[in-house]
């Protein structure tokens, strides 16, 4: 049996990216904490998160939980969803800018207003519902993963990043962007796995089996 | 390949039971919220909207059991709405497991809860519930109203300024149904939907008034919607949600299948 870590800094919905966990791994223990001693001592540690960027940064400084997640990155498997993917890049344009982890270089960009596709075509803002994700490279949780499958998407803002050694997903919506990195221990989505019916369990069950 | 259309059935839950039944598939047990998300998930859906249309606040909380349990077993996105006057409700249905929350007469009656719900939130998480009627003669151009209470009181408010001010107040969504068509399966009025669409940033739902697949594609080609929203036809066991999604994507919408 092994522990996996959901951090909780009270934004979000972390009901869901629980219980898709539990669904996953019912052998494993599943905790949601705050706690810096139960990260520290996870085997697995998963960042959700929704929300503003400078509420989610003010509520992880709050909690005392930036160096708990600096430690768990990169000792251990990582799992970011959504906010948990943003806040590790080095600064977000939302709220009037914030600074972020920095844990990856780059930038998280708001899309444009109005914001055209390649065709001219009007496109929706928050981008929200279900858009392929083009695998750029292999990755232990893309095993059993069709490429160009389609995942749940809810957000604004998207990352921009300095180096694409770490992207390991893009998805294009206007333009192309990253939506999954991975990096040594690290892998962090743009989209919701755990909201993204049995694709998304297969990229959660990758996860909690993957030997990083 | 982009971003697809989604196809959301709609289910009413009264003291935490699904009501008006659902005849599809092989759910042993139609009255139950969890057989029924599960059957729609399983079944190809998008996203389940559960509307709570339990009249008594005592039963309020039978909601937040509902949604605890659909959200532990099934993992598309669940929208509820019915009842929500305050902050707090959004975040007790949240924390229950809901991924939005649809917020229709109390936007009315104080638009700034839509503020103070995306702020607090965020806004992808709040949709607001337009209901809207045609209130132009026959011989001007149209016009529609938002109404209240299942559509039978006015509110003088114009529907496409309305859908402005939520989505300008932070509504990371729009469900937009038109009372004139709701239960008439003639089809959604296409006017208010393109009206509005065009007029917002944000994703516009369509519902009210789906007879049949045509009307599906009709919402999203002719109307401009992200999403088209029914009961019925699903429910009854009419059409199933691949069939429809077959038939928009014959008609070159892209859909998740």
């Amino acid at each position: 049996m092994q522990r996996i870590a959901i951090i909780d800094y009270g934004m979000g919905n972390l009901r869901s990216v629980a219980k898709a966990v539990e669904k996953v791994a019912p052998d494993d223990e599943v905790l949601v904490t705050a706690s810096a001693d139960v990260i520290a001592s996870a085997d697995r540690v998963v960042c959700p998160g929704q929300g503003a960027a400078a509420d989610c940064m003010a509520a992880l400084r709050n909690a005392h939980l930036v160096e708990p997640i600096k430690a768990a990155i990169t000792t251990r498997p990582f799992l970011g969803i959504c906010m948990g993917l943003e806040v590790l890049l080095t600064h977000s344009d939302e709220n009037g800018g914030v600074d972020c982890l920095d844990l990856i270089s780059g930038t998280v960009k708001r899309f444009n207003n109005p914001l055209i596709d390649a065709d001219g075509v009007r496109l929706k803002v928050p981008h929200l519902g279900w858009s392929p994700v083009a695998q750029s490279a292999d990755h232990a949780l893309w095993k059993g993963i069709a490429n160009n499958t389609r995942f749940y998407f809810a957000h604004s803002y998207f990352c921009e990043l300095e180096s694409s050694d770490v992207i390991v997903g893009t998805c294009d919506y206007g333009h192309q962007f990253t939506v999954a990195v991975g990096s040594g221990t690290c892998f962090a989505c743009q989209f919701h796995p755990e909201k993204s019916a049995g694709d998304g369990l297969q990229l959660l069950s990758n996860f909690v089996s993957w030997r990083a | 390949m982009g971003l697809a259309k989604r196809i959301i059935p709609c289910l009413d839950v009264d003291a935490g039971r699904v009501v008006k039944g659902v005849q599809f598939l092989d759910i042993r047990d139609a009255g139950d919220p969890v057989s029924v998300a599960r059957g729609y998930n399983e079944a190809g859906a998008d996203e389940i909207t559960f509307l709570d249309i339990t009249a008594s606040s005592d039963n309020r909380d039978t909601m937040l059991h509902v949604v605890e349990q659909v959200a532990s077993e099934v993992f598309i996105p669940l929208t509820v709405g019915g009842g929500i006057r305050e902050v707090d409700d959004v975040r007790r249905l949240l924390n229950a497991g809901a991924d939005k929350v649809s917020i229709n007469t109390a936007a009315v009656h104080n638009p700034e809860l839509v503020q103070l719900a995306s702020d607090k939130v965020g806004s992808q998480c709040i949709v607001v519930a337009i209901d809207a009627k045609a209130v132009n003669a026959a011989d001007e151009s149209p016009r529609w109203e938002i109404f209240t209470h299942g559509g039978r009181k006015p509110t003088g408010l114009d529907a496409v300024e309305w859908a402005q001010k939520m989505a300008h107040l932070g509504a990371g969504e729009l469900l937009l149904t038109s009372m004139d068509r709701d239960g008439t399966k003639i089809g959604f009025d296409l006017g208010v939907t393109k009206a509005i669409s065009d007029a917002v940033e944000i994703p516009v739902i369509a519902s009210g008034g789906v007879g049949n697949l045509q009307h599906l594609s009709d919402g999203v080609l002719k109307g401009g919607a992200d999403a088209v929203l029914a009961a019925s036809i699903f429910h009854f066991g009419e059409y199933t949600i691949t069939e429809a999604k077959e038939f928009m994507q014959q008609q070159g919408i892209e859909v998740r299948l």
